[in-house]
């Protein structure tokens, strides 16, 4: 069943200059795998292109069961220069908790979900 | 290691049950406060210009007088960045508040020399690849100041220091340095330095780890968040750490809380930079021991980076913002048609600005500058805040600008409401790095 990254997994970002960390983390170990084959570094780069994201690199974290993201030139230059509300970009966690991942129905009595997404 | 701020600006009510914990727990200990982000130095700077007993912490007075009594009695070391750009100054305002609570003969530590403003050739410096390198940076330099490490944190505290203040330092340094002073490791013993540094990593945004920025209706719930307790984090000789809060206060320390802040920031998790060592913590163990005590170990270090990294602050450009409500029937075609009102003003009076245009509760802080998101929105909406982003080198379009938002009251569509505007001056950085021989940190006593 199609779900929302946010009903497995929670996320936090941080700035430096127009550069952008998102840390992705597993609530459960047995969601782990769906964030290691599901969000890839395409995935992420195709919701932050059309503000001018340029690259995503993934950091595999297996000791907490944590991706990182690390992506570049999505900040419009950056805090100092962004004409966006949010200019630290701090908010962008959500967007990547707003992606949809495929739960095995084996496994959906475990998430936390709230609303499955349906064709 | 108890933490009482995590940025300037923090809840200055929060740091009194760190150092009642401290006090209680019978060990020593010392509270550290991080206020220093990127570009608040740079305002440091500015205000010094006009005043120059200025240009340190703000709050600094609120953060202190209410704890200072307690951390003298207590011998809890107090360390912090809230020197600024000008540590000195924040010494005397420390020493007047500690005389006028009656503790005579404070000793008070300054760490100085991160400021090289007048000692480097940028053209001479590389600059740190985490820049957009091609951007050109403009002459006037406002602030140049090294991340210097703790090495001087901790020979101050050895020479009996009850407050250290310092300008730029490394975040995590706050709490090496104090560790260091304490159980005299070895600034070669890299996983024990690692250690300090992880410690002082978790604790450096405040409540970021135990519960602040962290709730989630329903997800991830926080007990009192009006009332989070900030961290204390009990370390022992052999680098093992213990994430917690004072007893009694809201929040939340978890395997989540501390693994959010554990790479808050970091970019590659096994080589994150600092003065004093290069973290690793693609090792690191984090388990829950008890309610609200989180253990953390498994910190890896190897030698820290040749040079040290300078941030350096140029004077930047003029944001306006304005911003005006339609809510009701047909809000949003309303709000539509004036950003396009706004637009077409901004062309013909022939406003030289770079503009943006957001739908406030449609998309806006995802969006990009050319609405991308926002135009493929369909459908309608109860209420909407239509905001206009302006930025320019001179001031006066910047104004010019803001002022079509508030002339939509009598010009625009019908039934906008609430204009707000401001205006101002931004501060441009950029990131070189500086080999450490040009760099001479110091300690005074004052």
């Amino acid at each position: 069943m199609k779900i929302l990254l946010h009903d497995i997994a929670h996320a936090r970002s941080g700035d430096k200059g127009n550069r952008l960390n998102i840390g992705v983390f597993a609530y459960r170990a047995e969601h782990w795998p769906i964030l290691l084959e599901q969000v890839t570094e395409e995935r992420v780069l195709a919701i932050y292109r059309h503000r001018g994201a340029t690259r995503v690199v993934r950091h595999v974290l297996e000791n907490i069961h944590a991706l990182n993201f690390v992506i570049d030139d999505l900040l419009e230059g950056g805090v100092n220069s962004s004409l966006n509300v949010d200019g630290h970009g701090k908010t962008n966690s959500y967007r990547l908790l707003g992606l949809e991942v495929d739960l095995p129905e084996s496994l959906a009595a475990s998430a936390n979900v709230r609303r499955e997404i349906r064709p | 290691m108890g933490c009482g701020a995590g940025f300037s600006g923090d809840r200055v009510d929060a740091p009194q049950a760190v150092v009642a914990a401290i006090a209680a727990s019978g060990k020593r200990g010392a509270i550290m406060f991080e206020t220093l982000g990127e570009r608040t130095l740079a305002l440091g700077h500015l205000a010094r210009r006009n005043d120059p007993n200025s240009g340190y912490e703000p709050l600094l007075d609120e953060f202190l007088r209410p704890i200072l009594p307690t951390c003298v009695a207590a011998a809890i070391p107090i360390v912090s960045n809230f020197g600024a750009a000008n540590p000195m100054a924040a010494a005397h305002k420390i020493r007047a508040a500690a005389n006028a609570l009656g503790l005579r003969a404070l000793k008070i530590a300054v760490v100085s020399g991160d400021d090289v403003r007048e000692s480097i050739d940028l053209d001479r410096l590389e600059r740190w690849e985490g820049d957009d390198v091609n951007d050109t940076v403009p002459g006037e330099i406002i602030a140049a100041n090294v991340y210097l490490g703790a090495q001087q944190i901790a020979q101050a505290l050895r020479a009996g220091a009850q407050v250290v203040v310092t300008g730029r330092v490394a975040d995590p340094a706050l709490a090496l340095g104090p560790l260091v002073a304490h159980f005299g490791w070895d600034w070669n013993d890299w996983d024990l330095i690692a250690a300090g540094t992880l410690a002082g990593h978790l604790l450096e945004c405040g409540a970021q780890v135990s519960g602040g920025y962290f709730a989630d209706p329903g997800y991830k719930d926080v007990p009192d968040p009006a009332n989070i307790g900030f961290p204390i984090a009990e370390v022992s000789a052999n680098g093992d750490i213990v994430m917690t809060k004072p007893a009694g206060t809201g929040g939340r320390v978890s395997t989540m809380t501390v693994k959010e802040q554990l790479i808050y920031e970091i970019h590659d998790p096994a080589n994150y930079l600092t003065p004093d060592v290069t973290l690793d913590v693609t090792g690191v163990k984090i388990d829950e021991i008890a309610a609200d005590r989180v253990s953390v170990r498994g910190a890896r270090g190897k030698p820290p980076p040749r040079d040290l990294k300078a941030t350096v602050c140029f004077p930047g450009d003029w944001l306006g913002e304005a911003e005006i409500s339609y809510a009701g029937p047909n809000a949003l075609a309303r709000a539509r048609l004036a950003a396009d009102v706004v637009r077409r003003r901004l062309a013909m009076r022939g406003l030289a600005v770079r503009a943006r245009l957001d739908f406030i509760g449609i998309q806006s802080v995802f969006d990009s500058d050319t609405s991308d998101l926002q135009n493929a929105f369909q459908g309608e909406v109860p209420e909407v805040r239509l905001r206009l982003a302006a930025s320019a080198a001179d001031r006066d379009s910047v104004k010019q600008s803001v002022q079509e938002v508030l002339a939509l009251y009598c010009c625009g569509p019908a039934g906008g409401g609430g204009v707000r505007t401001s205006i101002h001056n931004r501060i441009r950085t950029a990131s070189y790095l500086v080999p450490r021989h040009m760099v001479r940190p110091k300690v005074s006593f004052l």
